[in-house]
């Protein structure tokens, strides 16, 4: 007889105690991005694909055409060519391209770099209907964003 | 002269008709989106937003939806009875809302059985379920039907003892009668709580809705009963489940909860409406409430339930108000 009340009391207390958690979440903030009108803002360590950084004060990249990411890259997914030209000390960048088809996102490009020339991108909105629309020229993205 | 009064009761038929049908057809457009949208709140989502602001116009475009889809019967069902069992379960549903008095002066009939009305008409939704459970020859289909028999037998038992307690005291089996009583006394609510409780849980049970849906079961069933209708037979089931929430509330609403008294709203007549309506949806959101934080209960649960703590309080309870009355 006992255990038939407390039973009664001890379930009657739980339910309500359940009631109380959705009532709580009913009158709570709402967690859904509603995702094409409203957009999560990208942690900083989100890892998506890399990106040659724009420097204000050099207005243009980084790059000192070293070829460390090129050789690190364990997947040989970049390819980084330049050449000699009169008057600037060093080589300069012609060419800078990522097969993102094949990268794995390990970062040993951007850890490598000796001049932090290499960040990755905000970027992520990234489907496309063919394997070409997943190689990208760096280098002519950040002259883009130069102008 | 006779001529006439045929007429006006026609037309008062008619008007009732009217006026039952947006009732209900209204409150499972209005049901089909609060749902969503509470549980929605409830889970920390949106829930619908895209037809319409804030998805208002969801539910019109599920019901243009079910409209266009094609009624399949299965080859192996049985005809008849596969297409026969949605209309009986809309139908009389329907049929229950000719008994409740909305405002004082707003009522299709007084009838003087009126609880015992609305309480067959409510339970002839099971014989729906079973017909269509067996008529669609699907074992999912039978596993529900069953199921949703014995669940309405067990928990047509203490619904009926904890309104009986009602009606004891009120004197009466007619909605104004109570609502009148509840005007000289108290709200029953106040009266009878355990007689309140009882009745709210069965009146979910008789639902078939969440912790006590055993009979749609989705986990274990597919959808149950309706797993293979289609299109508009789908649709009424689905519509005379909200109707029968409605009802359910209603009921509750009218006998304990004071029906649609409440201090007089300067606007009109037949203010009693809002009261009723804010009284009714205020049960209705209870329902919902209920459904998204409990987790289905087992078979021998559900029974164990109601034969053990449900049927015993009821009868107690019942007991005790008969010693008091004749006092």
């Amino acid at each position: 007889m006992k255990a038939y009340f407390s039973e009664l009391f001890v379930g009657a207390w739980s339910l309500i105690l359940g009631l109380k958690v959705t009532i709580k979440a009913f009158f709570g903030p709402v967690v859904t991005y509603q995702y094409p009108r409203t957009k999560l803002e990208v942690a900083p360590a989100f890892r998506n694909h890399i990106e040659l950084i724009y420097d204000a004060q050099k207005e243009g990249h980084r790059c000192i055409t070293c070829g460390s990411c090129m050789r690190e890259c364990p997947s040989d997914c970049i390819i980084v060519e330049g050449e000699k030209q009169e008057g600037v000390k060093g080589k300069v960048l012609t060419n800078f391209q990522l097969d993102f088809t094949k990268c794995s996102l390990c970062g040993t490009c951007v850890e490598v770099c000796p001049t932090t020339a290499l960040d990755y991108s905000d970027n992520y909105e990234l489907a496309g209907y063919q394997r070409s629309d997943f190689y990208f020229d760096l280098l002519k993205r950040v002259q883009e964003q130069q102008k | 002269m006779e001529g006439n009064a045929i007429f006006q009761e026609l037309f008062k038929m008619s008007m009732a008709m009217t006026g039952i049908m947006v009732l209900v057809f209204g409150n499972a457009i209005l049901m089909a989106y609060f749902e969503r949208k509470w549980s929605a709140h409830m889970h920390r989502r949106l829930g619908p937003m895209e037809v319409g602001p804030h998805g208002i116009l969801q539910s019109i475009i599920d019901g243009v939806k079910l409209l266009g889809k094609q009624l399949i019967v299965p080859r192996d069902a049985d005809r008849t009875l596969y297409r026969l069992a949605p209309i009986l379960s809309m139908a009389p549903v329907v049929l229950a809302f000719i008994v409740f008095p909305f405002a004082p002066k707003l009522q299709a009939v007084d009838l003087e059985i009126a609880l015992v009305f609305v309480l067959s008409m409510a339970s002839l939704n099971v014989l729906a379920i079973l017909i269509g459970g067996w008529g669609s020859n699907n074992k999912y289909g039978l596993f529900g039907a069953i199921r949703s028999v014995a669940q309405n037998v067990a928990y047509e038992v203490p619904m009926l003892l904890a309104l009986l307690a009602v009606i004891l005291v009120s004197n009466t089996l007619s909605f104004e009668g109570m609502v009148r009583a509840q005007q000289d006394l108290i709200w029953f609510v106040f009266l009878q709580p355990v007689a309140f409780l009882i009745y709210i849980v069965s009146g979910i049970a008789e639902t078939n809705r969440a912790p006590f849906d055993l009979p749609e079961a989705e986990s274990e069933l597919t959808a149950g009963f309706h797993t293979e209708y289609s299109g508009m037979g789908f649709a009424l089931f689905f519509l005379a489940e909200y109707t029968n929430m409605l009802i359910v509330a209603s009921v509750a609403a009218f006998a304990f909860l004071g029906g649609y008294a409440g201090f007089p709203l300067p606007f009109f007549e037949y203010s009693g409406v809002i009261w009723y309506l804010a009284k009714v949806y205020l049960l209705m959101f209870f329902m919902v409430w209920v459904r998204f934080t409990y987790p289905r209960t087992r078979f021998d649960q559900l029974m164990n339930f109601s034969w053990t703590y449900l049927i015993p309080f009821a009868l107690v309870n019942l007991l005790i108000t008969a010693v008091v009355v004749k006092l």
